[in-house]
């Protein structure tokens, strides 16, 4: 599949700068002094084992939660936010959680953006039909959406394709490069490490709330050595930190 | 604000067997435990086993009393089920058929009249614990009102005798009347005998026994109060210390709306915040579009104010049938709204610290009776120091407060509301502030 790449180009001034970010629960540190840039129409993959602290990570840049240490440059209501799990009223429409959303987050003209993510979504025919009669798919579409109605500069989703069936996460990432040629940037998380590699012009690998990696995913590939298979690359590269830095240390 | 409660309005506009059972069941619930407190109990089923020859009559003195002023008293306490023999009312208990039996035995008349042997009534009961206890209350009343009204007849007649005794008159005895001197007149005419006789022993033995009569006239007089004392020996003076008396039927229609209100209310403010959560949107809401005491007081008002609409409607609804003060409306409304508020508060409080909407309205449900029930136990039913552990625990949730304020806006229960609703604004900022608390941990 093609998906449309980023605005790319010469590096340009970052859109999100993320300095020194920290999170500790307690004693425990689910992030320690995560640094990274995003450049506009970039699409920036964040992975890592269970644990690394990769929804901590996005929840933090969408100003879900306060982080214990660190700043980033943008205030949440700049930054669009897709959570995991479809963040919807099941018993209202399509157009009525649009329309919602929409109001709340004060957008000047409700109604033309309505109609223009409905038409991104490709939902308009579906607008009236209530949330719970949707596939899941499209319930991840209108998922997105909501996080697009502010038409913020930086889109953050967390795992965006976790429960899709092949075919609606092959659209999904579609819409999310047509995003991005757009110049929105986008953030994701991911468990399935070749989205990373198809989809992403940069990697970002967290592990116990320690970045380990910032690159583009050849980048990556070539630092684990997978000859040629780009998940055995990315475990071989954990395996590798590992050995070099034992638990508890980074 | 207002769109979330447009949201929130929508979505229970098309959640209609939610709402049908957000208000039905509460109010079923308010309207069966109302019943139960106002409903005067029916008179339980009794077998009467009377072995007493028809038309017996108690012999006091030269009076006759009928057995019948007693029987009259017994039956019209029970529904009484007639039996000829004492084995049939046995086999009715039995069967449950009847609650017990009374067996009137042939001897009761002669023993009464004896004045010597105490008569004796056999009781015939059956079943568990609970329903034995039930039948010795019930049974017992019933006897010792039965005795009562006998106790009054021979009361009337021995004092009747007396006052002839004491002043003469027509005494009737075996069918021939005899005019007799009272004890009062033996004195003073004897006196006068004794006068009119030369100093001697003659004289000194008629002044002897005319102050015997006269010592006996004044005691016989006493004793006739003493019979009256003895028959009622306590009589009851109530005193109500604060408010004025309030009628049970009205009193029950304060509990009734008052569980309806804190049904509704904690229920919708729970399940509310539980469904932001289940939904997962909580979590887009709180990055800036709403502030977390913004989403709280929104979910509290929107319940506080679907529940204060359903309980006024049944104060209104219920006017109809029961006489309530329609001037106090104004007491109403303050009374149901800050009872709202208070029970609105709790909702969200459950509410936040719940994760599903499942597990928040089984917790409202689980809190919710029990504290209605326990606000509702009057002091000296139960021991003193669970009374004390009830006072407690009905005084740190809003139950007992918003029904005290109910109470006294509908019946003038109290002097003043404003105790009461006091308590309801401390216990609404009090859960206000733990629901706050449960958002925060639930992050």
């Amino acid at each position: 599949m093609s998906v449309p790449s980023g605005v790319g180009g010469a590096p340009s001034k970052p859109v999100l700068r993320v300095e020194g970010l920290g999170k500790r629960y307690g004693s425990r540190h689910a992030l320690r002094d995560v640094s990274f840039a995003v450049q506009a129409g970039e699409l920036v993959a964040v992975i890592g084992p269970n644990g690394a602290g990769k929804t901590t990570l996005l929840s933090i840049l969408a100003g879900v939660q306060p982080p214990s240490a660190g700043t980033v440059n943008r205030a949440a209501g700049e930054i669009g936010w897709v959570p995991q799990r479809p963040a919807l009223y099941s018993k209202l429409s399509v157009v009525e959680n649009l329309r919602l959303f929409a109001r709340l987050e004060k957008v000047s003209d409700p109604e033309a953006v309505l109609g223009r993510m409905l038409d991104q979504t490709g939902l308009a025919d579906r607008a009236d039909e209530r949330v719970d009669r949707l596939s899941g798919g499209n319930r991840q579409r209108v998922n997105v959406a909501l996080g697009l109605l502010a038409d913020p500069p930086v889109i953050v989703l967390d795992e965006p394709s976790s429960s899709l069936d092949p075919g609606q996460r092959e659209r999904l990432w579609l819409f999310i490069g047509e995003l991005a040629a757009r110049g929105t940037s986008v953030v994701f998380s991911t468990h399935i490490v070749g989205e990373a590699e198809r989809y992403a012009q940069r990697v970002v690998v967290l592990d116990e709330g320690n970045l380990l990696f910032a690159g583009s995913p050849e980048e990556l590939a070539r630092a684990g050595d997978g000859d040629g298979d780009f998940e055995q690359a990315f475990v071989s590269f954990l395996r590798k930190r590992e050995s070099a830095y034992p638990e508890g240390t980074t | 604000m207002r769109w979330l409660l447009g949201k929130d309005l929508l979505i229970l506009r098309r959640s209609r067997l939610l709402v049908a059972l957000l208000i039905v069941y509460p109010v079923a619930i308010a309207l069966l435990i109302g019943f139960a407190i106002s409903a005067s109990p029916s008179k339980p089923r009794v077998a009467i086993v009377d072995q007493t020859p028809p038309g017996e009559t108690i012999t006091l003195g030269g009076t006759r009393i009928g057995l019948a002023e007693y029987t009259d008293e017994l039956f019209s306490q029970v529904h009484v089920v007639r039996v000829p023999t004492r084995a049939a009312a046995a086999s009715r208990v039995a069967s449950g058929d009847v609650l017990a039996a009374i067996v009137i035995p042939p001897d009761i008349v002669s023993k009464i009249s004896s004045g010597v042997n105490q008569a004796h009534v056999e009781v015939i009961y059956n079943g568990d614990a609970l329903k034995q206890s039930f039948v010795r209350s019930t049974i017992n009343s019933t006897l010792a009102q039965a005795n009562l009204a006998l106790s009054e007849q021979i009361k009337s007649v021995a004092v009747r005798d007396i006052d002839l005794l004491l002043a003469g008159g027509q005494l009737g005895v075996l069918g021939s009347s005899q005019n007799i001197i009272g004890l009062s007149h033996i004195s003073p005419a004897l006196s006068g005998v004794a006068r009119r006789q030369p100093p001697g022993r003659d004289r000194a033995t008629l002044v002897r026994v005319a102050g015997f009569a006269a010592f006996a006239a004044r005691n016989l007089g006493i004793a006739k109060n003493v019979l009256t004392t003895v028959s009622q020996p306590i009589a009851v003076n109530s005193t109500l210390l604060r408010g004025k008396r309030t009628p049970l039927d009205t009193y029950a229609v304060v509990v009734a709306v008052s569980i309806s209100l804190m049904f509704i209310c904690v229920l919708l403010a729970a399940g509310g915040i539980a469904l932001e959560r289940e939904e997962h949107a909580i979590s887009r809401l709180l990055r800036g579009l709403i502030s977390r005491e913004g989403l709280l007081a929104e979910k509290a008002l929107l319940a506080a104010g679907c529940a204060f609409v359903v309980a006024f409607a049944m104060l209104l609804g219920v006017s109809a049938f029961v006489t309530l003060d329609l001037s106090r409306v104004g007491m109403w409304v303050v009374a149901l709204g800050f009872a709202a508020l208070g029970f609105a508060a709790l909702g969200i409080a459950i509410g936040a610290l719940a994760r599903e909407v499942r597990a928040a309205s089984l917790l409202a449900f689980l809190l919710s009776l029990p504290l209605a029930f326990l606000a509702l136990v009057p002091s000296g039913s139960v021991a003193g120091g669970l009374y004390d552990v009830i006072g407690v625990v009905s005084f740190v949730f809003p139950y007992k407060a918003a029904l005290q304020a109910l109470d006294t806006a509908v019946n003038g229960a109290s002097p003043s509301i404003g105790i009461s609703i006091a308590h309801l604004v401390g216990l609404t900022l009090l859960f206000g502030v733990l629901a706050r608390l449960g958002l925060h941990r639930a992050d």
